[in-house]
């Protein structure tokens, strides 16, 4: 493009001004990346609900229990293809730091049910086979360095008096989707069941429900409530995505704090880059009257003016996004098993472009429109 | 006062007719041209002279297109730019003037051959043909070796040629030159009017130049003064060269 050396030295013409400026895009968009990487951790689980599977849990609340006798009668509902059972089992393998979740599952219905988490066959077999057995996700079997036959203890702090359960590692499943959660742990309902106290048989955490169609989500979860009305263990049944945000919501607001921190980082970076920008132009008065005194037409004037903003975002974007992909996976490793799904999404390095660009734009645009309203008597004065 | 003579020289490259500019401050209008007459071929070079506020710079911003009159017409080679639109004028302007200003005016942060390239940013001129104008531009003003030179690494007389390479260097019909030596020491403001009367002489620019200084104006072949707006004056200097001049009654 002709004008890339005049852009380009006009961008260099303070260097300090704008290693600052570019300094300022790249946290910028390092927070937003940040921003939108917590963000989707806590919500998108929403996202990646089956719109073909129903959560039903006590109507009190998920800590409280339902009996497994609910399983068959659910069953017979029509629409419903399959039932499974899980039990969170909230225990600690060496320390309380190491937390990953474990859940107690139906191995009879688990895979029917939860089709995206795939466990390779013959694992899966020798799983039936092992009443100690466990499936690990591979994202904790990798941050543990567990593999298939090793004997893993894990200490309970809901059932019993304490004692450390052991389990054999039998199988690593792995999610279909990049964004699917590998920090599970399950093992079977069996050998719970075998060793939990007598208070605590027969009682399952929550159901989750496979439709033959998402049209039927609506009336099989009217059906299986209705089933069980006015007994002592009442459900409440939702859609696994309204499961999943009505999970969120016990966190607070995430998603409107997320919002709020990145309209302000938004803004500030709006008004820093504009100031900039509008100082750079002011300085330049006098050679942008040359350049319209030259030829340069008034729209000429402002694509070089909203080229600089770009260039500046542009960069300072790349910057801040290079940044956020190397620190990311670092933090998720740290805090592998709290928050399972912290991924930078192409989706998400996308929008952090978008986002640099909109600000870029609109930051040149005001000192731009300036620049070509400039009267070139009045800006050869100012020379 | 001169007396009005609209009977100039209808083929003469520049041609202004009853030219008024008039300025507002507050209620107070304050006319700075008045009336002004003026038929210049091509090949002449001319000086403006006169006191500060005499409208010098006013009548060469509106001869440039800079400015628009607040009555009167400007033609250049048969076209009137006194009713183009801003953006027709900018079109204009990169086609037909060149300018060069007291204080050069130059792209701090572009070398030397960046500077005098501008013009022919505009162009449809690809990377090697603009290349050449802008060669054969820096050797007509003699810095062929000073091309890679920021403004900051030459001396005024330098700045100044690499100011008048970049406005000859897209060819344009006529050069307008703002002081052109108003900065610089008489050695150098000789040469840069030896380079000046050379684009006249040898290559045929049409050249208006103001200034203040006597010496320059006679390097000129005609010297019209200019007193509160107003054609007071026109004296031969070093060859007849104005085809009609005529000051505007105010």
């Amino acid at each position: 493009m002709k004008f890339n050396r005049l852009i380009l030295a006009n961008l260099f013409r303070k260097k300090i001004r704008l290693a600052l400026t570019l300094g300022s895009f790249a946290v910028a968009l390092f927070l937003f990346a940040f921003l939108a990487v917590v963000k989707k951790a806590f919500t998108g689980g929403a996202d990646l609900a089956n719109a073909r599977r129903l959560v039903a849990i006590n109507r009190v609340s998920i800590i409280n229990p339902i009996p497994l006798s609910y399983r068959d009668k659910i069953a017979r509902i029509p629409g419903v293809q399959a039932v499974t059972h899980n039990n969170w089992f909230g225990g600690i393998y060496q320390d309380e730091k190491n937390f990953f979740p474990q859940f107690v599952i139906d191995p009879e219905n688990q895979r029917q049910v939860v089709p995206e988490l795939v466990v390779p066959e013959d694992e899966w077999k020798n799983f039936l086979k092992d009443r100690q057995g466990a499936i690990v996700g591979a994202r904790t079997a990798k941050r543990f360095g567990w593999k298939i036959g090793d004997r893993i203890p894990i200490k309970t702090t809901i059932y019993g008096t304490g004692g450390a359960w052991e389990f054999i590692i039998d199988g690593i499943y792995h999610g279909q989707r990049r964004e699917d959660d590998e920090t599970q742990f399950w093992f079977q309902w069996d050998y719970f069941e075998e060793r939990v106290p007598e208070r605590f048989k027969g009682l399952v955490g929550w159901y989750a429900v496979k439709l033959d169609s998402p049209d039927d989500a609506v009336r099989v979860a009217k059906a299986i409530d209705a089933e069980f009305a006015n007994s002592p263990y009442e459900t409440k049944t939702e859609t696994e995505s309204a499961f999943a945000a009505s999970w969120v919501k016990q966190f607070g607001n995430i998603e409107f704090l997320i919002l709020t921190i990145g309209s302000v980082v938004f803004f500030t970076l709006l008004l820093v880059t504009g100031n900039t920008m509008a100082i750079s132009v002011r300085e330049r008065t006098g050679e942008l009257g040359i350049l319209k005194a030259i030829g340069f037409k008034d729209g000429t004037v402002l694509f070089l003016v909203l080229a600089e903003a770009l260039a500046i975002a542009l960069v300072g974007g790349f910057l801040g996004l290079g940044l956020a992909i190397l620190a990311i996976p670092a933090l998720a490793s740290a805090l592998s098993g709290l928050l399972p799904n912290l991924i930078l999404s192409k989706s998400m390095l996308t929008a952090g472009i978008g986002f640099a660009l909109l600000v870029g734009a609109a930051s040149g645009l005001l000192p731009g429109l300036g620049a070509m309203r400039l009267r070139v008597v009045n800006a050869l004065r100012r020379v | 006062m001169v007396s009005v003579n609209n009977n100039g020289n209808s083929s003469a490259l520049i041609q202004v007719r009853g030219l008024n500019k008039a300025y507002h401050r507050g209620e107070e209008e304050i006319q700075v041209l008045q009336g002004l007459n003026l038929d210049v071929d091509k090949g002449d070079f001319v000086a403006f002279m006169g006191p500060s506020g005499s409208g010098k710079t006013t009548l060469l911003n509106l001869l440039g297109g800079l400015d628009v009159p607040s009555a009167g017409t400007i033609s250049v080679a048969g076209d009137e730019i006194t009713h183009m639109s801003s953006s027709r004028l900018t079109e204009w302007r990169a086609r037909h003037v060149g300018l060069i200003f007291q204080m050069y005016n130059l792209i701090p942060v572009l070398t030397a051959y960046q500077n005098v390239e501008l013009p022919l940013l505009l162009t449809r001129l690809s990377r090697s043909e603009r290349r050449r104008h802008v060669e054969t531009a820096v050797s007509i003003v003699g810095l062929a070796d000073r091309m890679h030179h920021f403004p900051r690494q030459l001396s005024g007389g330098q700045e100044q040629r690499v100011a008048i390479a970049r406005a000859i260097v897209s060819d344009p019909t006529f050069l307008l030159c703002d002081e052109p030596t108003g900065d610089l020491d008489r050695r150098s403001a000789d040469e840069i009017m030896a380079l000046i009367e050379e684009l006249v002489d040898k290559h045929g620019k049409t050249v208006l130049m103001v200034t203040h200084d006597p010496i320059v104006a006679a390097r000129a072949d005609t010297v019209l003064h200019l007193e509160k707006g107003v054609l007071v004056e026109a004296s031969k200097s070093r060859q007849p060269a104005v085809a009609g001049l005529a000051g505007g009654a105010a």
